[in-house]
């Protein structure tokens, strides 16, 4: 635990690079013992990044940190632990070994570091201490339960007891409350102030405006990898960090078109899926474009994967063109008109070990054999190519494996092949993630051609410059529940994120 | 097991480098070396005599192999497949033996029962949930037993001595020994491998198995309704493992305890032999047939060469070993 008379730390002038980004570029950021420090701004602003690199996980960046003035060097994790920086990343299961208990988990970096010379694990001690620091945070989980039957928010709290197991000065917390209800998030605030009355300086990463304002002392705003402002959170309100988050629009990416609007088709009724997503009432006409807004972790992807059958506890009525419609798997929501275009395309699109044609006719092999069995390859390389040419895959030929191709490339084959269906509804998951610019636009065109033949367009998407260019209609989501409805055209971005931040 | 996974995840090979040809055509190379080198040292290796040998040496384990390759095509991998072997083996012999069956009737319903080693080990991996390996190996263990348990642990032949001191009266039909004599052994091979070859490549239905081995979210997510594809790998592997079995019956004409077993690890390395054959990079039938020929021809020519028959799972092991190393070194 740090001591009483407050240190002060500072990074400054930090720049990093990527492969093809500069994800930092001349970043300053200080904040102090005893107190705690909002982070924020949009995705890909750089805050992840700047923390990695204090707290070592990142050794390539070029600036210098300064800790009460003197210059530090933090290159990997040991030297960051070692001046008491300390990390708990946003995806906890990462960091825990879910077969060991609580106690050996709190003492993880004990036992892997400090052990020296001894061989011989004390199970005695490990409890003891672990115990201890659980009693200080007030905690209580037993130290001899095993992991993996604690819940997220109790794994939360092994994370931070290893953190203050070693000397800690400042405490890095990347998105903490977001998988966390109500009052576990209660719990974790009080914690917060617990550590702050010990001289712990918490670095708080969140995209829920209103409860950095209840927790935080400070703020610092960055925005496309820079540094945009540091204040005192009494001197600044929600509106000023949402106009400091935003950046330049991107408004003529996106194409202009006059799209027919047709008779409402889709419906969707106190929809829940038992888990994330509550009360969802969502209706689309023919050629609409609606858009599902919200931050990570508001429960967009949740919504979408339930709405094609993916849910196991949904409620609720999805209705189609009047009729009711029973999905209890994918392949119900295929069969009856609807296609969804997932947000992890790697994991969940593609077939990267495929040829571009095999994965463009995935969906809909039944249009490509004879009998409904034997394949029509000609037929199948026909249709492939025509798609390639008509969504500008760049592809030396249909029959390339699409780990060959780019990104943005392999996303429009995962959009493309259900272009080959015919579905009425087509539920897009944020499709430009990881997509560059160039691509971004085709997918948008591509989007905009499916609503001129009269499909019903889903589009979520925590980009709200595309929430702007894109869609008619939105509906603003914030913890798995509508928040807010808003026509495109009567809003803009600092309404929505406003109502994606929790405001009321 | 994932490998259809990992071999999903490789890099695109930039340059057709040695190692390339190496992995597309390092099989047929291998086997024409290797016939050149027991052509040469041994002068009846080449007789068509031996090569029909080898042939029929082979088809038992091609046809049980043909099934781990459709477990494979799915991303799931049946073991069971040396105990259903035997279990089959020993059932259609007790049905000639025992019970006076007819050839059809015994082969029909040996088929139908190992059917429902395919229903459970299905059952608990698409329902329960258990990984494809661990599970398969479990019920290695349970249908071994059960095919023991059947035959109390004895050789079951013509004129066998039954439990109670009599002699069984049943008789193998000569039309089912046919089964198991070159040519119809053979022909009853290349057969199996052709269909399943026109069904992996040819048809959708072996589409999507590939779909669902390449990646089994993506599928499910494109609407293929995964765990019937699944279920349906699992029974057809079990009905190919109860071919095998019944063309082993047909050949030896009795049924010996675990009759089966030795075949699993040759049937193992055909299938994953077949990986890298012609860079297909993913289970399939020809590949499959051709990994059982380098296998068939190894055994064949160390016989001849008077290699003992018990160094010779030395040899085989390591081939196996040499083919995983390509096919995995290839995903990395």
């Amino acid at each position: 635990m740090g001591e009483g008379k407050p240190i002060k730390l500072q990074m400054k002038d930090i720049s990093i690079e990527f492969p093809g980004v500069k994800a930092l570029k001349n970043v300053d950021f200080m904040t102090m013992t005893g107190t705690s420090h909002a982070l924020i701004g949009a995705n890909g602003a750089g805050k992840s990044t700047l923390m990695k690199v204090l707290s070592g996980a990142y050794g390539h960046y070029t600036g210098e940190i300064y800790i009460d003035d003197e210059p530090v060097q933090i290159r990997n994790p040991k030297d960051a632990k070692d001046l008491g920086i300390q990390i708990v990343y946003q995806e906890v299961d990462t960091a825990l070994v879910p077969y060991l208990t609580v106690g050996e988990n709190i003492m993880l970096d004990y036992s892997v570091n400090d052990m020296g010379k001894k061989q011989v694990v004390s199970w005695g001690y490990i409890h003891k201490r672990s115990k201890e620091i659980l009693d200080k945070m007030n905690v209580k989980v037993p130290s001899k339960k095993l992991v993996s039957e604690l819940t997220l928010a109790e794994k939360q709290m092994v994370l931070i007891a290893r953190a203050i197991s070693k000397t800690c000065r400042f405490l890095i917390l990347d998105e903490p409350t977001a998988p966390l209800s109500h009052s576990e998030t209660e719990e974790l605030f009080r914690i917060v102030r617990d550590l702050k009355q010990e001289h712990v300086g918490v670095i708080f990463i969140s995209h829920r405006l209103p409860e950095l304002f209840e927790i935080c002392d400070d703020i610092t705003v960055m925005r496309d990898g820079e540094f945009v402002v540091n204040e005192s959170m009494r001197e600044i309100n929600q509106n000023q960090v949402v106009e400091y988050m935003l950046g330049r629009k991107l408004g003529d990416q996106f194409p202009q078109m006059d799209i027919q609007k047709g008779e409402t088709i889709f419906e969707i009724r106190n929809f829940s899926d038992g888990e994330k997503v509550h009360d969802i009432n969502i209706h689309a006409k023919r050629g609409e474009i609606i858009g599902i807004a919200g931050l990570v972790g508001a429960g967009k992807t949740e919504l979408c994967k339930a709405l094609f059958g993916l849910g196991r506890a949904n409620s609720g009525d999805i209705i189609l063109h009047g009729k009711k419609l029973r999905l209890r798997s994918p392949h119900d929501a295929v069969k009856q008109g609807i296609a969804l275009v997932p947000e992890e395309r790697r994991k969940e699109g593609i077939l990267v070990g495929e040829s571009v044609a095999t994965n463009l006719t995935a969906v809909n092999l039944k249009k490509f054999s004879r009998m409904n069995l034997f394949l029509n390859f000609k037929k199948e390389k026909e249709a492939a190519r025509e798609i390639i040419q008509n969504l500008g895959i760049k592809t030396p030929g249909e029959n390339v494996r699409l780990q060959n191709l780019s990104g943005g490339n392999q996303q429009k084959v995962a959009i493309g092949k259900w272009l080959m269906t015919e579905a009425e509804v087509y539920i897009f998951d944020e499709p430009t993630k990881g997509v560059d610019v160039g691509a971004k636009k085709d997918i948008f065109e591509l989007i905009f051609q499916l609503a001129q033949r009269g499909k019903c367009i889903i589009y979520a998407s925590c980009e709200l410059s595309e929430m702007m260019g894109i869609t008619d209609r939105m509906y603003v989501l914030y913890d798995g529940m509508i928040a807010k409805e808003l026509q495109t055209s009567e809003t803009n971005e600092e309404e929505i994120l406003f109502y994606s931040t929790g405001g009321k | 097991m994932n490998t259809a996974k990992t071999i999903q995840t490789s890099k695109a090979p930039k340059s057709f480098g040695f190692f390339d040809f190496l992995y597309k055509y390092g099989t047929l190379i291998t086997i024409a070396l290797l016939i050149i080198v027991f052509g040469v040292m041994s002068d009846s290796f080449l007789q068509p005599s031996n090569i029909i040998n080898i042939l029929r040496s082979i088809s038992i384990v091609t046809i049980i192999a043909i099934g781990i390759t459709i477990s494979l095509s799915v991303g799931g991998f049946d073991l069971s497949v040396g105990s259903v072997a035997s279990f089959a083996n020993a059932l259609v012999i007790s049905m000639f033996v025992w019970h006076g069956q007819g050839v059809w009737m015994s082969i029909i319903l040996t088929i139908l029962i190992c059917l429902t080693a395919g229903i459970i080990n299905s059952f608990m991996i698409v329902k329960l949930k258990i990984q494809d390996m661990l599970l398969t190996l479990a019920m290695m263990f349970v249908f071994q037993g059960i095919a023991q348990t059947y035959t109390k642990g004895a050789t079951l032949s013509q004129n066998m001595i039954m439990p109670d001191g009599s002699f069984s009266t049943g008789i193998i039909s000569p039309m089912f020994a046919k089964i198991g004599q070159v040519p119809w052994i053979i022909i009853i091979m290349l057969v199996v491998v052709a269909i399943v070859h026109v069904f992996l490549t040819y048809t959708k239905h072996g589409r999507y198995m590939y779909v669902i081995g390449g990646n089994r979210e993506a599928a499910k997510l494109s609407g293929i309704p995964v765990n019937k594809y699944r279920v349906a790998a699992y029974l057809l592997s079990a009905v190919f493992a109860a071919i095998g079995g019944i063309i082993l019956g047909a050949r030896v004409m009795t049924a010996e305890v675990n009759s089966g077993a030795p075949y699993l690890m040759d049937s193992v390395a055909a299938a994953y032999i077949g990986f890298a054959v012609l860079g297909a990079g993913k289970p399939n039938a020809i590949g499959t047939f051709v990994g059982a020929v380098l296998i068939g021809i190894l055994q064949n020519g160390l016989v001849m060469l008077s290699v003992p028959y018990y160094a010779m799972d030395i040899v085989k092991g390591t081939v196996l070993a040499f083919a995983l190393a390509i096919t995995y070194y290839k995903a990395k």
